[in-house]
Formats: C-alpha cells, sequence, structure tokens
C-alpha cells in the first residue's frame, strides 16, 4: 500500500480501525482530541460502536464493559484524562480483559498545558492505579512507528490479556508524516471467557474481586507470573550507531528521536555515539542495557521530563559507568542541537568522575540554558 | 386411578443460580434477585442477557443470578453496560445499583446514560442507606434519620436533603420508562416485578433508557426487626418517595403482559 499523509492522531486512530477495533470511549482533550474527532466518524462508517463520553471515568468504563465482550476496543486521551481512568485501568488489569490505552502526553502536573511531554512516565510504565497490577508500556518514536504498534499493541493486549498502554507525546500527535496503514483485518471471534450471553454454555462472570485474601494472592501470583512471561518475551527496543560507540545515549519516544539527529551530527564530527531506544518501555531492557553498560564508556540519558527512566536505567548499569542525563520539562522538547551540546560536553570530558546525582549537573547547566533563551 | 400429574407453581427460576445468598435476614435484596429472574425466564432473555453488578451489598449479585455478568467499578455500571451494549446492541444489558452507587459515586454516569437514551435497564435498590460499609448516609437517607455518619440524624441543613432519582431521570429525554415501587409487602412486590417486565420489555423494543427504583429494606442498618423495617419502608419512605410511573412510553403504556 502507498505512503499517504497523515496527522498523527489520525493515523494511530485509522492504524486502531485497521487491527479491528471495534469499540471507541473517548473525552476531548488537547493533544489527543483529533483521535476521538476521526473515530466519531470513521466507527460508525463501519458499524462499530464510538462514544463520546461525558467524562474520562465514564469513558473507561465503557472501555471495561465492551473489553469484558472479548471484543479489540480502546480510549485515548492525555495526561489529565488519563489520570481520571486510572481506577478502572486497575478494574480492568484485575479482571484480565485485554484493552489499548493511548496517553498522547502534555506538560503537567495538574492542568498544565498542552505541550508534548514524557512526564506521565511513571504512571504509564508502572501502572497509576492501585494494586498489584503490570501494564505493557510502549513508546513509538515516529508517526509510521505507532501504527505499527498500535497493532501490536492489541495483539499483545489479547495474548496476555493485559492492558496495553501507548506513549506519545503531542509532537507525535499533532505531527504530520507521511505512512503506510497496514490492511484491514478482519474481526475474530470472541473467546471463551467472554460475557456475550451464556447461550449453550455455563455463564460467564467477569470480575475483579478475589474477597478472600488467600485467592487474590494466587490471581496476583498468576499476574506476576504472566508479566515475567511478557518481560521474558517482548522486549522491543532500537540500537543505532552503537557498534563502536564510547557514549550511549538512552532515550524513548521523541526524546528518542531527536537524539539522534544529534547521533548523527555528532557522528559527522567523528564522536563515537550511538542511541539506544527502548521501544517497550514495560517490559524495559534491562538486560540489553546492563550489556550496553559493560561496552561503552558514558550513558546519557535524555527525557522530556525530570529523569524518571533514568531511575531505571541507573538500576540496569549497576554503577558500572557513569550515567549522565539530560532533560527539558513542562512541555519544552530539547532541540537537537542541545543534545549535541551534551554528546561534545561529555566527549571531552570521558575521564571526568561519575556524579553521584546527574539531576544537579543537569539542572544547573539547564538553568543557564534558560538563561541563555530568554 | 392414576393421581394427576402435580401442576407446579413455585420453583427457581432458571436465571437464578442454586446457591444460598450472603444477604442478611430481612433484606429485600433476595426479592429484587428473584424478581429479575423470574422476569428474564418469563420474556426468554436469559440465554442474551448480560448483568452488571455494582459495588455496594449486592456486590456479589453475579454469583446468585445463571446468566453472564460482570461487576463493575463503584457507580460505574451504566458506563460499564453502555460499553456492553454498544458492542453488543443486540444483547439484554442492565445494572442493578443500589443508592450510593447510583445517586453519589456515579451520579454523573446514570444521568448520560439516561440522556443518551442507552438501551440498558437499571434496576435500582434505593434502601436509605449504606449497607455495604456500615450503615453511613446515602443520598437518599431521610431527613433526621441516623446512620453511623450522621449519629446526630440527618440535618438537611449541612448535610442536603435526599434525593429522588426517578423524578430527576424521568426528565430525560432519552428515557422510556421510569417507575418506582416498593418490596414492603406482596401486593407491592408483584407490582414491582411487572414494572421490572416492562422495563426490560423497553429494552427489548429499543424505546430507551427504563429504570426501576424499588423501596429496599436494610434491618441491620436501621437497627430494627425485619418486619418493622417493612413497615419503615411503608410509613416513612414511601412519603418521600412516592411510588408511581414518573415516565412511561405510550407504546409500553399500552402494552399487556
Ligand atoms: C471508589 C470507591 N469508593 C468507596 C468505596 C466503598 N464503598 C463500597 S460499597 C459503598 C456504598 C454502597 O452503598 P449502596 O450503593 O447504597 O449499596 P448497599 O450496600 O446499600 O446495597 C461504598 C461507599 C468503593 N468500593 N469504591
Amino acid at each position: 500500500m502507498a505512503k499517504k499523509l497523515y496527522k498523527g492522531n489520525e493515523a494511530f486512530a485509522e492504524a486502531a480501525v485497521r487491527a479491528g477495533c471495534e469499540g471507541f470511549f473517548g473525552y476531548p482533550i488537547t493533544p489527543s482530541t483529533e483521535f476521538l474527532e476521526y473515530m466519531a466518524w470513521r466507527m460508525p462508517e463501519l458499524g462499530r460502536a464510538f462514544v463520546q463520553a461525558e467524562s474520562e471515568v465514564a469513558a473507561i468504563n465503557m472501555v471495561y464493559g465492551a473489553a469484558c465482550t472479548g471484543k479489540r476496543v480502546m480510549t485515548a486521551s492525555s495526561s489529565p484524562g488519563i489520570s481520571l481512568m486510572m481506577e478502572g485501568i486497575s478494574y480492568i488489569a484485575g479482571t484480565e480483559v485485554p484493552c489499548v490505552i493511548i496517553n498522547v502526553m502534555r506538560g503537567g502536573p495538574g492542568l498544565g498545558n498542552i505541550a508534548p511531554s514524557q512526564g506521565d512516565y511513571y504512571q504509564m510504565v508502572k501502572g497509576g492505579g492501585h494494586g498489584d497490577y503490570f501494564p505493557i508500556a510502549i513508546a513509538p518514536a515516529s508517526v509510521q512507528e505507532a501504527v505499527d504498534l498500535i497493532g501490536l499493541s492489541f495483539d499483545l493486549a489479547e495474548k496476555y490479556r493485559s492492558v496495553v498502554h501507548v506513549l506519545v507525546d503531542g509532537n507525535l500527535g499533532q505531527m504530520m508524516e507521511p505512512c503506510e496503514m497496514p490492511p484491514m483485518q478482519e474481526l475474530p471471534a470472541p473467546p471463551e471467557w467472554a460475557v456475550t450471553g451464556a447461550k449453550g454454555r455455563d455463564a460467564n462472570i467477569l470480575s475483579s474481586i478475589y474477597i478472600e485474601p488467600a485467592d487474590e494472592e494466587v490471581a496476583n501470583i498468576r499476574l506476576l507470573k504472566r508479566w515475567m512471561e511478557i518481560e521474558e518475551n517482548e522486549v522491543r527496543y532500537q540500537e543505532y550507531s552503537l557498534e563502536d560507540a564510547e557514549i550511549a545515549i538512552i532515550a524513548f519516544g521523541t526524546s528518542g528521536r531527536v537524539s539522534s539527529t544529534a547521533v548523527r551530527q555528532a557522528r559527522a564530527e567523528g564522536i563515537k555515539v550511538g542511541l539506544f531506544r527502548p521501544i517497550t518501555l514495560a517490559p524495559f531492557p534491562k538486560k540489553e542495557i546492563s550489556a550496553l553498560a559493560k561496552r561503552v564508556k558514558r550513558i546519557l540519558v535524555v527525557e522530556m521530563n525530570t529523569g524518571m527512566m533514568l531511575e531505571d536505567v541507573s538500576q540496569c548499569v549497576q554503577g558500572q559507568v557513569p550515567i549522565e542525563f539530560y532533560g527539558r520539562l513542562g512541555g519544552m522538547t530539547p532541540l537537537p542541537d542541545e543534545i549535541y551540546d551534551e554528546i561534545t560536553r561529555i566527549s571531552q570530558n570521558m575521564d571526568a568522575p561519575a556524579s553521584p546525582n546527574p539531576r544537579l549537573e543537569w539542572v544547573a547547566r539547564l538553568e543557564k540554558i534558560i538563561e541563555g533563551e530568554k | 386411578m392414576v393421581a394427576p400429574a402435580p401442576k407446579i407453581v413455585y420453583q427457581r427460576p432458571a436465571s437464578l443460580a442454586t446457591r444460598v445468598t450472603h444477604y442478611c435476614p430481612g433484606c429485600t435484596h433476595g426479592v429484587a434477585h428473584r424478581l429479575i429472574a423470574e422476569v428474564l425466564d418469563e420474556m426468554g432473555l436469559r440465554e442474551k442477557t448480560i448483568g452488571v453488578a455494582p459495588v455496594g451489598c449486592s456486590v456479589f449479585a453475579y454469583n446468585y443470578f445463571n446468566h453472564d455478568y460482570v461487576e463493575a467499578a463503584h457507580g460505574r455500571a451504566p458506563a460499564m453496560a453502555t460499553g456492553i451494549k454498544r458492542v453488543l446492541p443486540q444483547q439484554t444489558v442492565y445494572t442493578y445499583q443500589g443508592d450510593g452507587d447510583l445517586a453519589s459515586i456515579g451520579m454523573a454516569e446514570i444521568m448520560h446514560a439516561a440522556a443518551r437514551g442507552e438501551q440498558i435497564t437499571v434496576v435500582f435498590i434505593n434502601n436509605a442507606i449504606y449497607g455495604m460499609t456500615g450503615g453511613q448516609m446515602a443520598p437518599t437517607t431521610l431527613p433526621g434519620m441516623v446512620t453511623t455518619s450522621s449519629p446526630g440524624g440527618r440535618d438537611v441543613e449541612s448535610m442536603g436533603f435526599p434525593i429522588r432519582m426517578s423524578e430527576i431521570l424521568a426528565k430525560m429525554d432519552g428515557a422510556g420508562y421510569i417507575v418506582r415501587r416498593s418490596l414492603h409487602d406482596p401486593a407491592n412486590i408483584r407490582k414491582a416485578k411487572k414494572a421490572i417486565r416492562l422495563a426490560f420489555e423497553t429494552q427489548e423494543r429499543g424505546l430507551g433508557f427504563s429504570m426501576v427504583e424499588l423501596l429496599s429494606s436494610c434491618p441491620t442498618n436501621w437497627k430494627l426487626t425485619p418486619v418493622d423495617a417493612l413497615t419503615f419502608i411503608e410509613d416513612r419512605m414511601i412519603p418521600m418517595f412516592p411510588l408511581g410511573d414518573y415516565k412511561v412510553n405510550d407504546e409500553i403504556a399500552n402494552l399487556r403482559v
């Protein structure tokens, strides 16, 4: 199929439709709204369900109900809306029904702003809702990659009866890029656990209650074991120019993409730098990052938040090499030049001792940069 | 002489599971369950019905019915039912909710389900109290009524007034059938059953959102004997929550069942 120019959010929506999404339930919020607007005409056109709910609380509970029928269903929102959905997401995880949730992240906390951010890392990657559960969290870096990964997200959600979070930021949601759509998928038959009406079978019950703690413990173990299976099988990442690299940048989503431009620039100058881009943030590429730390002399983590993934990277690196951090916050996207400057600074100080707290030096540098931008 | 075959006058509906409930003695949840099950049997809906249980004393309702069931988050049953109904429009979907669930934490979801004319049926158990959490004030608690969170009696000045949901929901254009009945004596229980039948008829005919509010007892948290609790419904609750038909679609009004 030929490439076509798509706005990010609309491409994601069409990708979901083609992956067989039969129910979309959402509430408008910038910068994800075009997703809902696209579904508002596209789903009815195909005879599929679309509801603009009264709130994100209602939207996620509509997703919950529809997910219980075994059909492919989803919602898309942005940070404050996702916060509102967290109770429902926990119920969905506890009931072990599949669903895909797209977060087009924006600056926060609170009402924040509508500019791109990666500040929901903890919420999306670690869970965010109450109780012991593990969402899968996927972070594409281009419109095309998001389109491809949305299909995968539905497959993974179904395979593991899991919640799948897709993290994009306002950049990806709002930008226009050429991309190729996958073909329209056939709609699958409902799985045997689904509630569809107990015709010629025993009644199916779907619930997240285990009133006996001993039973809940068994359920928690089941979820954990499934998670460990996911950790074993579903780690995805991309490496760029890392073969002979002495400096490795680790960055996801938009920060990863901006970093790749800076890496190209620095490579042209002869600096041995490469990029490791986690595509799945949960499961996190732990082994790969730990192995990477053995090959390189320094690691630079780049994020559009205060260093949330930094903590996961630090855990994998275990002090094997010094880690530095660079981030922009509050809806600011770093420019390739800023990351390039970080690369050259590091390349000129390869013997500097490791900082016990890379955030300290970064904040000082960032405040200077902000001063200079005035 | 051959004895005539015995005529069955009463048996467990197929839509009801063979299980003992956890409800307190004198609680009317069990009566409401049975009425729903009888109606589903009579209408032949069991094999296409999906129930949505609430958070509240009836959280385990799914264990007592013999048809597909899901268990919602507190107050969100109408949203969950919406999700199910929209992807399975041919199936019959109903929620079963208490007054805290429906009229407090779930107020937005019930109002908007009605406003959308969602083709679902709601069985609303109004017992004027939060049963499951041990007898706190509900949005339907009567003025002056003592609960664990209104120990001096519900003072309307500071705690607000009871909410009459049937009256409110009857104002929604999307609603097709909204009535209030009571479970305090056999005559009223028969009327309640007929209302539940008409509510499901409303859904099956695609006539919009339907709800039956059932005034119900909670002897444990009201601190009354089961018999006194039924008297309490009649003497105290009905004056605040008058029984009646608040909105009935013409087609349903003319229906003989
Ligand atoms: C989000 C949330 N808040 C509070 C609770 C605690 N809770 C459980 S049941 C209930 C009240 C239920 O009362 P009602 O809906 O009147 O039903 P009843 O128990 O009287 O049948 C509350 C507050 C909860 N489970 N979830």
